[in-house]
Formats: C-alpha cells, structure tokens, sequence
C-alpha cells in the first residue's frame, strides 16, 4: 500500500515538473522576440555556449570519423567494396553518429554548465535581485542562453560531421590505401541532400532544443543550495543524454523507416 | 484604501505560511512616507520573508499591502515591473551579478531601464559609487571584493534608479565599525537628501535605533511592540525590552520551534 501511495506520489510530482518545464518552455518562446531586439546578449551566449563546446567536438568528430573508417574498411574489404568507405563513413555520420554524438556532447559540455550557472545564480539571488530590479531573468539571463543552445546545436552537429568524414578520409584512404577519388565521388553521388543532410539537420536541431531546454530548465528549477545545484547538473546530463537517445530512435524510425 | 497618502507602505492583517508553517499571523503595518522605518526580530522571524512579500516576489496566504496606493499581490505583472523600478532592494547577499564587474552592476539597472546614453550612464554610476565610497573599486569583480564592499556596491545599485524607497535587509551585518559607521550615515543621508523612504530590515539594535523614525518588533508572526526607538526601550513589554536590550535570558525564545527535548532524546524512533 504504502509503495503504491509513494508511486502515484512521485508520478504526480513528475508530473507538475512537466508542466512546471511546459510553462517555462513557452515563457522562453514569449521571450524571443525581445531578444532578437537585443543580439548582443544572445551573441555572447552563442560564444560561451557554443564556441567554447567547438573543441570537444572537433576533438571527438575526428576520432569517431577515424574508428568508423578503420571499421568500415575491416568489413567492407572483404566484399571487395572498399570503394564505399567514403560512402558508409558520410551516411553514418550525417544521419546518426553527427547529431546523436555531438548532442551528446553538448549535454556534457555546454548543458551541464548552463545549469550549474543558472542554478548558482539562483542560489545567490542573483535572479531574484534582477527580478527586484523590475528585469525578467526569463527574457535577461535564459531565454539567450536557451536560443544560443538551439541555434549552436546544428552548427556544432554539422562541424561533428564534417570533421568526421575528415577522419574517415585520414584512416581510409591515409592509412589504409582506399582510392581517394572513389572515396569522394560514391559519397557525392549517394549522399542525398534532402534524405540524409536535411533529416539529420533536422534531428540536431530537435536534439539542441530538448538539450538546452532540459539544461536551463533544471537550473531555474534547481533547489537554491549547493547540493541543490550539483544535483539538478547531473540531472541535465542523465535526462538530456537519455532525452537524445530515445528521440533518435523516434526521429530514425519517423524520416528513415517505412513504417 | 486606507491612508495611502502619508503611508508608503500599507500592511492589512498579511498572513503567509510556508507550507503548514505560519510565518506571519494578521500583521499590520504602516511605513510613512519620507521617514525610516525599522523592522525588527529575532533571527528567522520572517523579516526577509517580509521584504520579498512587499516587493510582490511572494503573495500573502491572506490579507493584503500596498505600497503606494498599488495592492501588490493583484497587480499584473507589467504593472509590479514598473512599480519595482521605484522599489529599491539590498539584499542580505548582496546579489551581485557575479559576471559583471562593479561599474557594470551599477550600471545595470540604468543600462536596462533608463535608455540614457552610455556618457551619462558613466556619469551617474561613478556619483553612485562615490556616495558608497567605492569609486575605486569600479574594475573589480565581485569575488574581489569583502562581505562588506558588496553590500555597499548593492546599495550604489539599488539607488541607481532613484527609487521612491529602498529596503535594506541586515544592511550592518559584516561592516566594520567605520563602514558601520558610514552606512549609517548614508542611509540617514540618502533619505534626507533624496526624499526616500527606507525600511530597515536588521537585528541590530544600536545602528538600527540611532537611525529609525519608527521600529516594528516582529515575533512569532505578530508584531509585538512598535514605536519610536526612545517609546520602545520603556517598553511595558518585558519581551521588547529583552530584545532592545539584548539579555540573553527572558520570554525570547532562541530554538526553532520543536518537540519536546526530552522526549525526543528519550525515544526509540529510528532515525529517519
Ligand atoms: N523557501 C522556504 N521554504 C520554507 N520555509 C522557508 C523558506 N524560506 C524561509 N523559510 C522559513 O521562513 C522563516 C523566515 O525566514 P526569513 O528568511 O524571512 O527570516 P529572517 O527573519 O530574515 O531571518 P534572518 O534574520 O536570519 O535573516 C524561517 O524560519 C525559515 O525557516
Ligand atoms: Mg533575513
């Protein structure tokens, strides 16, 4: 009994943070048009947020482009169709590996300090001394650090990609002596712009939005305390990175299946 | 609405609950205008909790208060936005935007509200920060700076926009006795000189009599002995004049209101 009154207890209060995190999305939706009144806050989040994510992502688009030519080539050779590497290498990383990995990423990264910043500044008063000042910390401090995170996700996802096929170039045809010219030309020839650049554009954009929204979110939700706020950014973490991989399976099955 | 004209803050029969929790219990207040006006109580009777009721962050469980003739917990929120650029507050923290440095915090609220060009919002940022004295400090960054310095940089910004009132919250605690000193003076200055009105938000009985018109004594929700500092150290209450004084025994309880003490040290209850 008293376990099925402790499972309805925390469905209810999961549910009022939904709806809690429904509100707050919409506030910050409301916010945009002020925003875009004043770009110097928002460029100055798209710097903090996004620039300084961009070496982890170029660090880890190269390694991952890298693995998936050496993989692809262990398999593909034995068909005697190593011609395809550049093929296999741009279709994985444009549809999955770009978005998913640099969404990842960002999570840790960026999502993760947006909501130890957020949560702190809460914890100081800082937000509720703006909010004394008759400023909104929504449109002030959130609504440019979430619209940075969701203009810089897509950006960060296509450096991921690109960078990647990079490294798959380097260990294909560097290491491993895959023709450089078939490397290419398969890839611009099966490379679809709508099928597979657009849809995973589209992904990277669905993945930054839910990525930020959870990191901002669970810092302005955050109890005001220190253990408060260690606890709401591992929170982003876990809920942003399990929020892109179940999303992903969604998106795949929606764009790619015939389902 | 009752007296609004000589009183800038009006509090009618304010009821808040933190949960089950009575914080406040029917209490009146009236701040006059022009004057400063002292709320004081023992630690963690609900004086920042009143503060933040005031400056309509918070709404009461029951009754209401106005502050300039505007109910503050009906007002749309556009309209409690502009009524809080006339509202200044010093937090306890001090609330520093800690990402900015000390010119740019004074210059927030101006930057944000004010839409005066940058060479008179340089202008008056360095007045407010000479009226604090900090002047000097302009490129620090807030964790430079003491305790003390960031309560006064608060101040330089809370009177950036020249609001009608400022309320201070425990504006001594952590000041030397020269700061002390000159915070005092400047709270009596700034009111003097700018016509505002100030309420004080401290437990610290000296400063605080030797610069307040009017003194509440909060306990327990209620009020429980008002008027000026001289009326209050006369007091027939022996509980105001225990807290005036600052004996350490009398009707002023220290603990946190719990069960009994014996029968909690005494039972077999696992802890939880
Ligand atoms: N968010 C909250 N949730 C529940 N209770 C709270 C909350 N904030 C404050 N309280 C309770 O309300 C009471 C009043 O708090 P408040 O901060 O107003 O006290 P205070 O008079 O300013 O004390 P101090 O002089 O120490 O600053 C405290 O007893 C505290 O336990
Ligand atoms: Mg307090």
């Amino acid at each position: 009994m008293n376990a099925l009154q402790q499972l309805g207890h925390n469905a209810l209060v999961a549910l009022q943070r939904l709806g809690r995190a429904s509100l707050f999305l919409w506030a910050l939706l409301m916010g945009l048009p002020s925003l875009l009144l004043r770009l110097p806050l928002l460029i100055q989040q798209v710097f903090s947020v996004g620039v300084l994510s961009l070496v982890i992502v170029v660090v880890a688009g190269l390694f991952v482009g890298m693995v998936l030519g050496l993989q692809g080539y262990y398999t593909l050779v034995d068909f005697g169709a190593e011609e395809s590497l550049g093929v296999m290498v741009a279709l994985s990383l444009v549809r999955e590996l770009g978005p998913v990995v640099a969404a990842l990423l960002f999570a840790g990264r960026a999502g993760s300090a947006l909501t130890a910043e957020i949560g702190l500044m809460k914890a100081t008063e800082q937000l509720s001394g703006m909010e004394m000042m008759a400023v909104d910390p929504l449109k002030r401090v959130i609504a440019p650090r979430f619209f940075a995170g969701v203009l810089s996700m897509p950006l960060l996802a296509a450096i991921f990609s690109a960078v990647g096929v990079m490294g798959g170039y380097i260990a294909g045809v560097g290491l491993l002596g895959v023709d450089a010219g078939a490397f290419w030309s398969q890839m611009q020839a099966r490379v679809d712009f709508y099928e597979d650049i657009m849809n995973g554009v589209i992904k990277s954009i669905a993945f930054g939005i839910v990525v930020t929204w959870i990191a901002v979110f669970e810092g302005y939700d955050a109890v005001p305390t220190s253990e408060g706020v260690s606890r709401a950014t591992t929170r982003t973490v876990v809920y942003a990175s399990l929020a892109v991989l179940g999303l992903d399976f969604v998106l795949t099955a929606l764009m790619f299946g015939e389902v | 609405m009752t007296d609004t004209i000589d009183n800038l803050v009006v509090v009618r029969g304010l009821t808040f609950k933190f949960g089950s929790r009575v914080i406040f219990d029917g209490i009146d207040l009236d701040l006059q205008r022009g004057k400063v006006t002292a709320i004081m109580g023992p630690s963690g009777t609900g004086k920042t909790t009143l503060l933040r009721l005031i400056g309509g962050q918070i709404r009461p469980t029951a009754g209401t208060l106005y502050v300039d003739g505007h109910e503050v917990p009906r007002l749309p929120r556009g309209e409690l936005f502009e009524l809080r650029k006339r509202m200044g507050m010093l937090f306890q923290s001090g609330a520093l935007l800690t990402d900015l440095s000390v010119f740019d915090n004074v210059a927030f609220p101006l930057r944000e509200h004010s839409g005066l060009p940058e060479a008179m919002v340089r202008d008056l940022v360095l007045m407010k920060l000479e009226a604090v004295g900090l002047r000097g400090a302009q490129r620090l960054m807030p964790s430079e700076l003491s305790g003390g310095m960031a309560r006064r940089v608060a101040l330089a910004r809370a009177i950036a926009l020249d609001p009608m009132m400022i309320m201070y919250d425990e504006p001594f605690t952590g000041q030397d006795p020269i700061s002390m000193g000159v915070l005092v003076k400047l709270i009596r200055d700034l009111n003097a000189v700018l016509g505002l009105t100030s309420i004080i938000v401290s437990h610290d009985v000296a400063e605080t009599s030797a610069i307040a018109d009017y003194i509440y004594v909060l306990s327990q929700g209620k009020v429980v002995g008002q008027g000026t500092p001289e009326a209050l150290r006369e007091s027939d209450s022996e509980w105001v004049r225990q807290f005036m004084q600052g004996t350490p025994d009398g009707p002023v309880p220290f603990h946190y209101p719990a069960d009994d003490y014996a029968e909690e040290l005494l039972s077999n209850e696992a802890r939880r």
